[in-house]
C-alpha cells in the first residue's frame, strides 16, 4: 500500500476536509457492478442534499470477454454543494477494479487525481488482457497520481468467507466493498444502500446479507486502515425548495409520455422495436399497464411506427421510439403520418452513426435526418430536451404540439441525455399543462381535410363515430374533401398547407430566452444535451468578465419566433454540436448569419473546458478585429 | 367541430356500403367481384358501418378501401398489417379488415404478414393473388410460377414462388382459407366465415388480372373444368371431387393420392377434412396440392381457436389494475427515493 504525492496535500490523520465538488468514476469489467455502485453512490449523495449529475459509459451491448479492454464499463458521478450542469469534465477519483479499467480510464484522470486500484486483479493474465507490457503499479505509469492500492477482491472474499456462498458468488459482491470504502471516504451514510440491497435481493437472503456485510466491511476498512489520512465532506447544495428524486433522461421521457396520456384522458399506445439507447423507454412504459398503457414490441422499426399510426387513427396517443438507424427505417411511414396528418410522436434517442456506428455512444448527428430524412416536402415538428429532468416536460410538449396541430412530432433526445441523471424537482400533477383532445362528431359540418383557421389542423375523426366514415391514405389529398387528387394546383396548395402548419407552431411555443446580456459580442447557441457544458462554459467566461451570453433551443422545427431577432443582436454566434455542424447549417441558411461551429463527434459529450476555450478564442479574435 | 351526435340505425343494404368514389380498376378485373361480395357481406355482419375499418397497402387490390363506405386507410406498401395491429390493439371494439395482394403481402410486407398471423390479432386479411404486379404494369410477383416470362423476366423467372397458404400455416394462422374471384357464392361464404372467426383470418383469393396475367387460373378455375380440377374442402366430409363426384383424395403416409371411387375404394378410405385440427400438418399437405398433379383445394383449410393478441393485451391491463389498482400519476412520480429541500 503506497500513497504517492497528489494535489491533495496529506493532512493530519482523521481530519475531515470540506470540498465543494467531487467527481468520481467507478470503472471495472462489465460484470463488476460499476453501474450499481455508481447509482447507489449517486442516490445517496442526492438524498443527503448534494446536486448531482451522472453519466454511464457502457461497452458495446454484448458482454466482451472478462478483463478485456472492450469489456470495461464505467459510471461517473459528480456531486456538489452548488448547482451543476454536467457530470464533470474529468474525474477527481478513479476506482479501477482491474488493469483494463485502469488502462481505458486513466487518460481522463488529470495529474494529481486519486486512483484507487484493486491490486488483486493486477495478475499477469489480466495485465496481458489489458495489453500492459509491464505492471503499471510498478513501472511509473502512475507517477503524478495519488495511488491507493487496496486488495479489494481478497478483502471482500475474507469478509464473506462464512457467507455460505461459492467463490464466484462472493466475487460478485466486491463492488459493494469498493462502494463502502467510497462512502467512508466521502462521509456518506450506508443506510440508503442497505435498504436498497434489502429490497433488491429479498428473494435471496444469502446474497442480500453478503452484499450488506461487504458494504460495511469496505466502510470499516476505510475507517481503520491508515491509507486514507483524511476523508472529505461535500456540503448540501442550495437547490430550489421542493421534493426531488434522481432521474435519468429516458425514465423522465417515459413518465412525460405517460403524463400526456393522463392529461388528455386518451390511452397511450407505444409501438417500438428494441434499440440502444431507446429500449429503456419501452421497458419503462411496459411497467405502466395499470395506467392503461399498451406497449407493443413490434417485429421491426417499420411495424413499430405503423402500429403507432394505427393507434393514432383510432384516437389514442400513438407513440414510437427509436434511434438513428430505426428512424431511417421509419422514414416512409413518417411521411405517411405527414400526409394523413395524424398526431404521432417519435421518441428519437440519437447515438453515434452512420449505420450501426457506436450504439452505446452519444451524438447529435441526426438533426438533419429528423428535419429532412423523408421523400417529398415532408416537414415534421421537432422538440429537443436539454437535460435529463427536462425530458419529462418536453415529452408532454411533444404530444401537446402533435395533438393541437395534428402533426407528427419528433422528440429528439440522445444517448447522453437518456442515460445520465440529475435531481428532478417533482412537479405536482395539478401544475402540469392542461391538454385537451377534440374529436370531430358532426356529420353535417365534417370534411376530412377542412382546416382550423388558426392552426390549419384538420379534424380528428375516429372510427366508431357515426356518419363520419371517410378514407385517408398516402396519395395526395384534395383540399377539404380529402379525396385522391392529382391536380397540379391542388398539390401545390397542399404542400404549402403542410409547411404552413408546421410554421404556425411558432405562434404556440415560448420565445427563446437569453442567459446573460440580451445583446453583445458573442452568443453561444446550443440544442439538446450540449446544454450543461455550454451553460457552464458561458458562466465561467462571464465570471472572468467576458461578454458572452447563452441561449438554448428546445424547439428545432419550427424555431422560436424570435430566434432571428436574438441572433441579430450579437456580433458572433457560436454553435457547439456533437456533429459536423447541422444546426449551424440550418441557422446559417435560415438567417444568413455567419455563425461558427464547435464540432466534435467522439461519441462523448463536450467538456466545459472545450467550449470555454472556443469562447475565449472568439471573444479575443473579436477584440483583434474590432 | 360540434358535439352533436347523429345516431343512425344499422344499415341493412349493400348500397349503404358503397362509397361515392368511382371505381377505377381495369374493366374485367377480378377485383370487381371481390369488392361486390365484400359489400354484399357487410349488412349481414350486423356491425354498424362506423365500427368497420378497411386498411390496405399499395397495389391494385389496395384501392378497395376507397370504395367501401366505412372508415378506411390506404397506407403504404406492405405495411397494412402494422397499422391494423396498432388500431385493433388500441381499439378492440372495431372490426378491422386488411386488403392486400401477392406483392404487397408476400414480398415487401412479408415480414409483417408472418407476425400478424403468429400473434393472432383479430383482423380479417384478404390477399388478392393474381401472380403478377399489375399496378406497375406487368412485372413478376413472388407468386408467379417459375420460368414465367414478364416484362422484368424476358427469359423467364428464376425465382421459386411462395405458396401463400403454406406460409400462413407455417406461421400457425388460426384461420386459413382460399377462394376464387369468379366463384361468387363460394367467395361470399368464405369471407363470411373469415369475418366470424375470432383471431387472424387469412383468405387467399385467386384473382384474375385480365390485362397483365389473363387466364392465370383458367386451367382449373374455368367453370367447365372446375369440378374436375378443384376440390372443395368441407369440414367433417371426405375429400370427394369431380363432376360426377367419383374421384377422391386419400393420404398415403404424408403424400396425398388421387383415386377413383368404386371397385375396392370407398369414401371411407378417403381423407376426411378436419379444419379444427390443432396440428397444421395435414392442412399444410393440402396447401401443397397443385394442378395438374392434384385438384386445387378451395375452402377453409384451418379454423382453430387461440386467444387473440388484442384480448391478451387487454387482459394484462385488467390484471395489472386489479393487482395494483388504477394507476396514480402523482404517486408514480414520487416513487422510489425522494428527498425534500426546504
Amino acid at each position: 500500500m503506497t500513497t504517492k504525492d497528489g494535489r491533495i496535500a496529506p493532512p493530519r490523520n482523521g481530519e475531515t476536509q470540506e470540498l465543494d465538488r467531487v467527481t468520481i468514476r467507478f470503472a471495472g469489467d462489465s460484470g463488476d457492478g460499476s453501474q450499481v455502485a455508481g447509482l447507489q453512490f449517486t442516490n445517496t449523495a442526492a438524498l443527503i442534499g448534494n446536486d448531482i449529475s451522472t453519466v454511464p459509459d457502457f461497452p458495446a451491448e454484448i458482454r466482451a470477454p472478462a478483463g478485456s479492454l472492450p469489456g470495461v464499463s464505467s459510471f461517473q458521478v459528480s456531486f456538489s454543494s452548488y448547482d451543476i450542469h454536467t457530470p464533470g469534465d474529468a474525474p477527481d477519483v478513479l476506482v479501477a477494479m482491474n488493469p483494463a479499467a485502469l488502462k481505458t480510464n486513466l487518460p481522463d484522470l488529470p495529474k494529481g487525481g486519486t486512483v484507487i486500484v484493486n491490486t488483486d486483479e493486477f495478475t499477469d493474465a489480466n495485465l496481458r488482457k489489458a495489453a500492459y507490457q509491464a505492471n503499471p503499479l510498478e513501472d511509473g505509469t502512475l507517477s503524478g497520481y495519488r495511488v491507493i492500492e487496496v486488495p479489494i477482491t481478497s478483502m471482500n472474499a475474507r469478509a464473506l468467507k462464512d457467507s455460505g456462498l461459492n467463490t464466484k458468488q462472493i466475487d460478485r459482491s466486491k463492488n459493494f466493498f469498493a462502494l463502502g470504502l467510497m462512502f467512508w471516504l466521502y462521509e456518506r451514510p450506508l443506510e440508503p444502500t442497505l435498504r436498497w440491497i434489502d429490497q433488491k435481493f429479498s428473494k435471496n437472503p444469502a446474497v442480500s446479507k453478503a452484499n450488506a456485510d461487504t458494504l460495511k466491511a469496505g466502510y470499516h476498512f476505510g475507517e481503520t486502515a491508515e491509507l486514507f489520512p483524511v476523508h472529505y465532506r461535500v456540503p448540501k447544495a442550495d437547490l430550489a425548495p421542493g421534493r426531488y428524486r434522481s432521474i435519468t433522461g429516458n425514465e423522465a421521457t417515459a413518465l412525460g409520455f405517460l403524463a400526456a396520456s393522463r392529461l388528455t384522458g386518451r390511452p397511450l399506445f407505444y409501438g417500438s422495436y428494441p434499440i440502444t439507447p431507446a429500449s429503456d423507454i419501452l421497458q419503462e412504459l411496459a411497467r405502466f399497464k395499470n395506467f392503461g398503457v399498451k406497449t407493443f414490441q413490434a417485429e421491426d422499426e417499420i411495424s413499430a411506427i405503423g402500429s403507432a399510426i394505427g393507434a393514432a387513427f383510432g384516437g389514442c396517443l400513438g407513440l414510437t421510439g427509436t434511434s438513428g438507424p430505426g428512424l431511417a427505417l421509419k422514414s416512409e411511414s413518417l411521411g405517411l403520418a405527414v400526409m394523413v396528418e395524424l398526431p404521432i410522436v417519435v421518441a428519437m434517442i440519437q447515438r453515434s452513426g452512420p449505420s450501426t456506428g457506436m450504439p452505446t455512444k452519444t451524438e447529435q448527428a441526426d438533426l438533419l435526418q429528423a428535419m429532412f430524412g423523408r421523400n417529398g416536402e415532408c416537414p415534421v415538428a421537432i422538440v429537443a430536451p436539454a437535460t435529463p429532468a427536462e425530458c419529462f416536460d418536453m415529452a408532454i410538449e411533444a404530444f401537446r404540439i402533435a395533438l393541437r396541430h395534428m402533426v407528427p412530432t419528433i422528440f429528439l433526445s440522445d444517448g447522453y441525455l437518456g442515460t445520465s441523471s440529475e435531481p428532478w424537482r417533482l412537479p405536482s400533477v395539478a401544475d402540469l399543462p392542461t391538454m385537451r383532445v377534440d374529436f370531430a362528431t358532426d356529420p353535417k359540418t365534417f370534411h376530412p381535410y377542412s382546416r382550423d383557421p388558426e392552426t390549419l389542423a384538420r379534424p380528428w375523426a375516429i372510427p366508431g363515430t357515426p356518419g363520419l366514415e371517410h378514407r385517408i391514405g398516402g396519395l395526395e389529398k384534395a383540399d377539404i374533401t380529402g379525396n385522391v387528387n392529382y391536380d397540379a394546383e391542388n398539390h401545390d396548395r397542399m404542400v404549402r398547407f403542410r409547411a404552413e402548419k408546421i410554421a404556425r407552431i411558432a405562434n404556440d411555443i415560448p420565445d427563446l430566452k437569453v442567459i446573460g446580456e440580451e445583446e453583445g459580442s458573442l452568443l453561444v447557441l446550443g440544442w439538446g444535451s450540449t446544454y450543461g457544458p455550454a451553460l457552464s462554459a458561458v458562466q465561467r467566461a462571464r465570471t472572468r468578465g467576458l461578454s458572452v451570453s447563452h441561449a438554448h433551443l428546445r424547439y428545432l422545427n419550427p424555431f422560436p419566433a424570435n430566434l432571428g431577432e436574438v441572433i441579430s443582436r450579437f456580433d458572433r454566434i457560436l454553435i457547439p454540436e456533437m456533429n459536423l455542424g447541422q444546426l449551424l447549417m440550418l441557422v446559417r441558411a435560415r438567417y444568413l448569419v455567419d455563425a461558427v461551429g464547435l464540432n466534435q463527434v467522439t461519441g462523448r459529450p463536450f467538456k466545459i473546458a472545450q467550449i470555454e476555450q472556443k469562447v475565449n478564442e472568439l471573444v479575443r479574435s473579436k477584440v483583434t478585429v474590432g | 367541430m360540434t358535439t352533436e351526435t347523429v345516431t343512425e340505425p344499422v344499415p341493412l343494404a349493400r348500397k349503404d356500403f358503397v362509397s361515392d368514389q368511382e371505381v377505377r380498376w381495369c374493366p374485367g378485373c377480378g377485383d370487381y367481384s371481390i369488392l361486390a361480395q365484400t359489400q354484399k357481406l357487410m349488412p349481414d355482419l350486423g356491425i354498424p358501418r362506423e365500427k368497420i375499418v378497411f386498411i390496405s397497402g399499395i397495389g391494385c387490390s389496395s384501392r378497395l378501401p376507397y370504395y367501401m363506405n366505412t372508415y378506411g386507410f390506404h397506407s403504404i406498401h406492405g405495411r397494412a398489417p402494422t397499422i391494423a395491429t396498432g388500431l385493433k390493439a388500441s381499439r378492440p371494439d372495431l372490426q378491422v379488415w386488411v386488403i392486400t395482394g401477392d406483392g404487397d403481402g408476400l414480398s415487401i410486407g412479408g415480414n409483417h404478414l408472418l407476425h400478424i398471423l403468429r400473434r393472432n390479432v383479430d383482423v380479417v386479411i384478404v390477399l388478392f393473388n393474381n401472380r403478377i404486379y399489375g399496378l406497375t404494369k406487368g412485372q413478376y410477383s413472388p407468386t408467379s410460377e417459375m420460368g414465367k416470362r414478364t416484362k422484368s423476366s424476358p427469359m423467364g423467372t428464376i425465382d421459386h414462388p411462395v405458396n401463400p397458404l403454406s406460409v400462413a400455416l407455417g406461421a400457425e394462422a388460426t384461420f386459413v382459407a382460399r377462394s376464387l374471384d369468379i366463384d361468387v357464392h363460394h367467395l361470399l361464404t368464405t369471407l363470411d366465415r373469415a369475418a366470424h372467426h375470432k383471431g387472424t383470418s387469412f383468405v387467399e383469393v385467386y384473382q384474375n388480372c385480365n390485362v397483365f396475367n389473363d387466364g392465370a387460373f383458367m386451367e382449373f378455375a374455368d367453370k367447365d373444368v372446375r369440378p374436375d380440377r378443384t376440390i372443395t374442402l368441407e369440414h367433417g366430409k371426405p375429400l370427394v371431387f369431380g363432376k360426377d363426384r367419383n374421384r377422391g383424395v386419400r393420404l398415403n403416409g404424408t403424400t396425398p393420392e388421387v383415386v377413383d371411387l368404386g371397385n375396392d375404394i370407398a369414401e371411407g378410405d378417403l381423407l376426411v377434412h378436419d379444419e379444427t385440427r390443432e396440428d397444421p400438418a395435414v392442412a399444410y399437405i393440402l396447401s401443397r396440392m397443385q394442378y395438374p398433379q392434384y385438384p386445387v383445394p378451395m375452402g377453409v383449410f384451418r379454423a382453430v381457436q387461440r386467444p387473440t393478441y388484442d384480448d391478451l393485451m387487454d387482459q394484462q391491463i385488467q390484471d395489472a389494475i386489479s393487482r395494483e389498482g388504477e394507476g396514480d400519476l402523482e404517486a408514480l412520480l414520487n416513487e422510489g427515493d425522494t428527498w425534500t429541500v426546504e
